[in-house]
């Protein structure tokens, strides 16, 4: 299902596509900022040292037994005097080893809890159960903008993600930028990170959190300070009206049928909160938290009846009538 | 009789691969698309979030009907004869074959149209 999302979303929104930064292999061995390389670097230290002493460990092992096996009984027992002095080499390399990787160790942690500057760009990230809401802080509250799977940040740029959890413990990871950060309940904590390379970057739930732990994704975008800046102002704004007959007949469906409980549509009477910040849902590469892509025939088939694509989400099944739901992907395919 | 159960199986195999690349081939002919590259289009387009269609592992919703057999079904929407041109209409622009229906025109592109009927055509 992942792999649909990462090689469809290009295709569905072909504008999008053309503006968007390309989407990155999700690893870790893959880099793209200051903290992530840190990690990185760990590993290939790790890998090396760890190869280098398995070498040697199977070595000196085949060469004790040919040994053994040529040899005559007296020069065995010759052989047994030397057997103390290699036992302490061997303990001492060892010690000399595991010393230098926790020296190791200590310098990737400290570029991965580094600080960054005062005045960076906070945002705010809650895990639920199944999808992450997004929200970036500003000292001025009608500046604050709530979104929800899709994070954008500069490049070049320390941002620092501050995080919380509605329900039970998640983890926030995107392998390409940082490390592993769990969100457990009642617990606030923060990580920095810095993307250097414009690109999509996934994340995903590294704690199982439920049923449907697979399924809870979500993108980073790193983009130049300009685009960012303008997708910024995009989202803060409300939702725009309406432009043809149906869409406008689609928001009567949102705000009349059960929708509006759960979402938020900013600039009209939807201020549920349960569910996804709708407002410029059709700005967004996906659904679902990374499920489906964006495009109307997963948005259709999800609000119908979500529950055979994410058994146990809690967005129930919506039997609207076929006009009604016609109308309703015409008015969020305008949410931009 | 072990050897002879073996012959069996392998005569079987040899069959039914003959019988597939029989219907993939009509299905093509019959079409003009590729079987192979329509089943992934209808994951593109978002087709398997409603409908169960067999061989497409993430294809098992229920809002739409099941596309089981859908080759030699009689009608399609319940209003047009099955064959390939209707097939291809109904995929691209649902809305303009029947206004009142629930599947929406997901903007099926018309070389994309003729590879998911040709996938759809081999589902007897």
């Amino acid at each position: 299902m992942h792999r649909r999302v990462a090689t469809v979303v290009a295709r569905a929104t072909p504008t999008a596509a053309c503006l968007m930064p390309l989407r990155v292999f999700h690893s870790v061995l893959e880099p793209a900022g200051p903290q992530a390389a840190s990690i990185t670097w760990l590993w290939w230290v790790m890998f090396a040292v760890c190869a280098a002493v398995f070498v040697i460990v199977l070595g000196a092992t085949g060469a004790a037994m040919l040994r053994s096996w040529m040899r005559s009984d007296a020069s065995a027992r010759a052989g047994e005097s030397t057997l103390g002095a290699a036992v302490a080499a061997g303990v001492g390399l060892t010690v000399a080893i595991l010393f230098g990787l926790l020296v190791a160790d200590i310098r990737a942690h400290r570029i991965v809890s580094s600080f960054g500057a005062p005045s960076a760009i906070s945002i705010a990230v809650t895990g639920h159960q199944w999808w992450w809401e997004i929200e970036y802080e500003d000292a001025t509250p009608s500046r604050r903008l709530k979104t929800a799977n899709e994070i954008h940040i500069p490049i070049g740029r320390p941002v620092v993600f501050k995080f919380a959890s509605h329900d039970v413990i998640h983890s926030f990871w995107a392998p390409n930028l940082q490390g592993k950060r769990d969100l457990v309940p009642g617990i606030s904590s923060a990580i920095w990170l810095q993307a250097d390379r414009p690109g999509i970057y996934r994340g995903q739930c590294a704690e199982f959190c439920g049923r449907q732990h697979a399924h809870m994704a979500f993108d980073i975008v790193a983009e130049s300070d300009a685009d960012f800046e303008r997708w910024l102002d995009a989202q803060r704004g409300s939702a725009r009206e309406p432009q043809s007959e149906e869409a406008l007949r689609g928001r009567a469906v949102f705000l009349a049928r059960q929708c509006a409980f759960c979402h938020t549509v900013r600039g009209t009477g939807a201020y549920g909160n349960v569910g996804p910040d709708l407002t410029h849902l059709a700005s967004r590469g996906t659904i679902a938290a990374g499920t489906l892509p964006n495009s109307r025939g997963h948005l259709a088939g999800w609000i119908v009846n979500s529950q055979t694509i994410k058994p146990g989400n809690q967005m129930p099944p919506n039997p609207l009538e076929a006009g009604d739901l016609q109308a309703l992907l015409a008015y969020l395919e305008e949410l931009r | 009789m072990m050897r002879r159960g073996c012959v069996i199986c392998a005569l079987v195999a040899v069959i039914e691969a003959g019988c597939r690349a029989g219907v993939y081939r009509d299905a093509m002919e019959a079409t003009g698309g590729d079987p192979a590259r329509g089943a992934a289009a209808l994951r593109r387009y978002g087709c398997d979030t409603c409908h169960t269609i067999p061989g497409v592992q993430t294809a098992q919703a229920n809002v739409g009907p099941p596309l089981t057999a859908i080759a030699v079904r009689t009608y399609l929407a319940g209003e047009l004869p099955n064959n390939p041109a209707n097939m291809q209409e109904w995929i691209r622009h649902p809305r303009a074959v029947e206004p009142r229906t629930a599947m929406p025109d997901t903007g099926v592109t018309e070389a994309d149209g003729r590879d998911i009927a040709a996938y759809l055509y081999t589902l007897r």
